[in-house]
């Protein structure tokens, strides 16, 4: 099967206030197929929101920018396009979901007209056509009385129904690939369960390739076949999740995994203490620095680890990491 | 009903109905009852200014009684200025080039305040540069001066002292509309705005804009004062237009005068004063209108 999207050797790169040039994104390839999902986990500051933004070229330019690698989709490099095509492509190909539902809806305009406009952009559609596509998008996500709601504006929604409202109008047009941001973090679990139900439930109606970005593993277990970790602006490790969630092999995808919470009916008199990896992300102006960007949280990191950049390797079936640890073991890719 | 009446109500689906965001306004503007009060004031002054060329079909600059007659006397309620004019047809025609002028100036205030704010906030870099000082030029510079080096230009007229009056006072307006637009265009529906496609022209006048409305709402109504204000000012200094009747410009001829008779240039001031004042306080109004704050009281 070809890949519909096809990010490959991607990297971003920021100009700092100091004149130095930061490197955000640093050759990340991935591939994602019609109607299927593919995760993309790492803690925040990770490059994961740039990524989504860089498929559709939002990322701000300046101070950012492409700096190589390529984007295609269905075998079209987006970063050859005109910035006039790009706005077709943009919410018709490609649309994305954003993180803060609260604040992702304009408070001045209805929701129809918002789910609407969309239509109207892309489609050509009449302000009428696009008010009952609004109330067939509104019933598509689960919303009750959508001839009414259609009507209300962004504040008299709750969170969940906004970011239903988000997901109709970013389904509005039959996006091929759907980029979801972070949807559920600003909800609440049982909203967040409804909301990832949706989303699967859509998914397979309209055949979408959706990108998942998260820092949630539990959201990857549910909804995603394919994961990406990426740590300071690389993909630190790549595979099928159930193979990630059992097998994991870097350390920081370990890290990430061991850091659920798990639920116990009995914690006993000592409860466990929650993990956690110890530091922090690194802040763009210290991205390459030589190394591997994770050595300085990593309990097991060796010498090379400080001096050498691992290269992505090959560590079991369809599985590939990019730490020294496995490089004696697997080739490089 | 034959049913009996169960003694705890079946479960009614709320609805709870929630007002759209003008509706809502226009209710938290009733509440304050001295914007009401200038409103209603400011309607009368309005609805006396079109009515009343239809009412007194006279010439506003022919005297028609004796010089400087007290009011009240010879049936000249207001008396007459200092070449025999009646002052309620003064006043009456008087409002007509202070109301024209107010609105002419405050629109073009606001149009190129808007227009400046919107493309400096929005574009940010050089185009911010570049506009910003041309504003910071238009502050600096005296207004009063300006707009009298302007209506000087082009001959006093409505149409020239309403274009000096938006020249010199748009600045703060293009300052205002600047300030909401970096802050709105960081916003996330912003964001989403250009996900779905939508090019720059239609993020800053039909997504920006409207959010950025009620602060400008507020501003436009005290601008509206302002140049009312400056018009008298103008009058006053003989720049106004010689064949239109105006408040500013009774009071310049009847200036000399003022000791023997205090009413041709006190009631052109009060017909100043009240008109100002209503628009005042019509701006204040809007501004508890929009302002969220006050909403749940």
């Amino acid at each position: 099967m070809s890949a519909l999207l096809e990010v490959q050797g991607l990297s971003v790169e920021f100009d700092l206030k100091d004149g130095t040039v930061s490197r955000v994104i640093d050759g990340l390839s991935f591939q994602l197929e019609a109607g299927r999902t593919l995760g993309i986990v790492g803690e925040s500051g990770c490059g994961k929101s740039l990524t989504a933004l860089a498929i559709m070229r939002l990322v701000p330019v300046p101070p950012g920018r492409i700096a190589e690698g390529a984007i295609r989709l269905a075998g079209e490099n987006l970063l050859d396009a005109s910035e006039a095509r790009m706005r077709e492509v943009r919410g018709n190909d490609v649309s994305m979901i954003f993180q803060e539902p609260m604040t992702s809806l304009n408070p001045v305009y209805t929701i129809g007209d918002q789910i609407g406009e969309t239509v109207r952009l892309h489609q050509g559609l009449s302000r009428r056509e696009a008010h009952n596509r609004a109330i067939e998008m509104l019933r598509a996500v689960s919303i009750p009385a959508p001839e009414k709601r259609v009507d209300e504006y962004p504040h008299q929604l709750s969170g969940g129904m906004r970011q239903r409202v988000m997901i109709a109008m970013a389904l509005a047009c039959q996006p091929q690939v759907l980029i979801a941001d972070e949807p559920t973090t600003a909800l609440d679990v049982t909203v967040q369960a409804q909301i990832f139900d949706l989303l699967k439930e859509l998914q397979q109606q309209t055949e979408a390739a959706v990108i998942l970005i998260t820092h949630d593993m539990g959201a990857i277990a549910d909804m995603a076949q394919r994961v990406v970790v990426m740590y300071a602006g690389r993909k630190v490790e790549e595979a099928p999740v159930d193979e990630m969630l059992t097998n994991p092999k870097h350390p920081y995808t370990s890290g990430l995994i061991a850091c659920v919470p798990h639920l116990e009916a009995d914690p006993g008199p000592e409860r466990q203490a929650l993990m956690e990896i110890p530091g922090v992300v690194p802040s763009v102006a210290e991205l390459g620095r030589g190394g591997c960007p994770f050595a300085p949280r990593c309990a097991e990191a060796m010498d090379r680890c400080r001096r050498e950049m691992p290269p992505e390797t090959s560590v079991g079936e369809d599985h590939t990491a990019a730490c020294w640890l496995y490089l004696d073991a697997g080739e490089a890719v | 009903m034959t049913a009996p009446t169960p003694a705890v109500p079946a479960e009614e689906p709320v609805v709870i109905e929630v007002e759209r965001p003008w509706r809502e306004a226009w209710r938290m503007f009733r509440r304050n009852t001295a914007a009401v009060a200038g409103l209603v004031t400011l309607s009368l002054i309005v609805l006396v200014t079109v009515l009343g060329p239809f009412v007194y079909p006279v010439d506003p600059f022919a005297p028609t009684g004796p010089l400087l007659l007290p009011p009240g006397e010879q049936g000249f309620l207001l008396g007459t200025d200092q070449q025999g004019r009646d002052l309620v047809v003064g006043l009456l025609y008087g409002s007509q080039s202070t109301l024209m002028v107010g609105a002419a100036a405050a629109a073009i205030t606001i149009t190129i305040g808007i227009l400046f704010g919107a493309l400096a906030g929005f574009y940010r870099g050089w185009v911010e540069e570049v506009l910003m000082r041309i504003t910071e030029f238009f502050q600096v510079l005296p207004p009063l001066l300006l707009a009298m080096v302007v209506v000087l230009l082009f001959s006093p007229s409505i149409y020239s002292i309403s274009i000096a009056i938006g020249v010199v006072s748009w600045t703060s307006t293009a300052r205002l509309v600047r300030a909401e637009f970096l802050r709105l265009r960081e916003l996330d529906f912003v964001k989403a705005e250009r996900a779905i496609g939508a090019r720059n022209a239609r993020i800053i006048w039909t997504i920006i804009l409207p959010n950025a409305a009620p602060p400008l709402i507020v501003s436009a109504a005290l601008s509206v004062g302002v140049a009312i204000l400056f018009e008298a000012g103008l009058a006053f200094l003989q720049l106004s237009d010689p064949n239109v009747m105006s408040w500013g410009y009774l009071i310049s001829v009847n200036r000399p005068q003022i000791l023997e008779a205090w009413w041709p240039v006190t009631f052109p001031g009060l017909a100043i004063f009240i008109t100002v004042l209503s628009v005042s306080l019509i701006g204040d109004g809007l501004n508890d209108a929009f302002n969220p704050k006050l909403r749940q009281r």
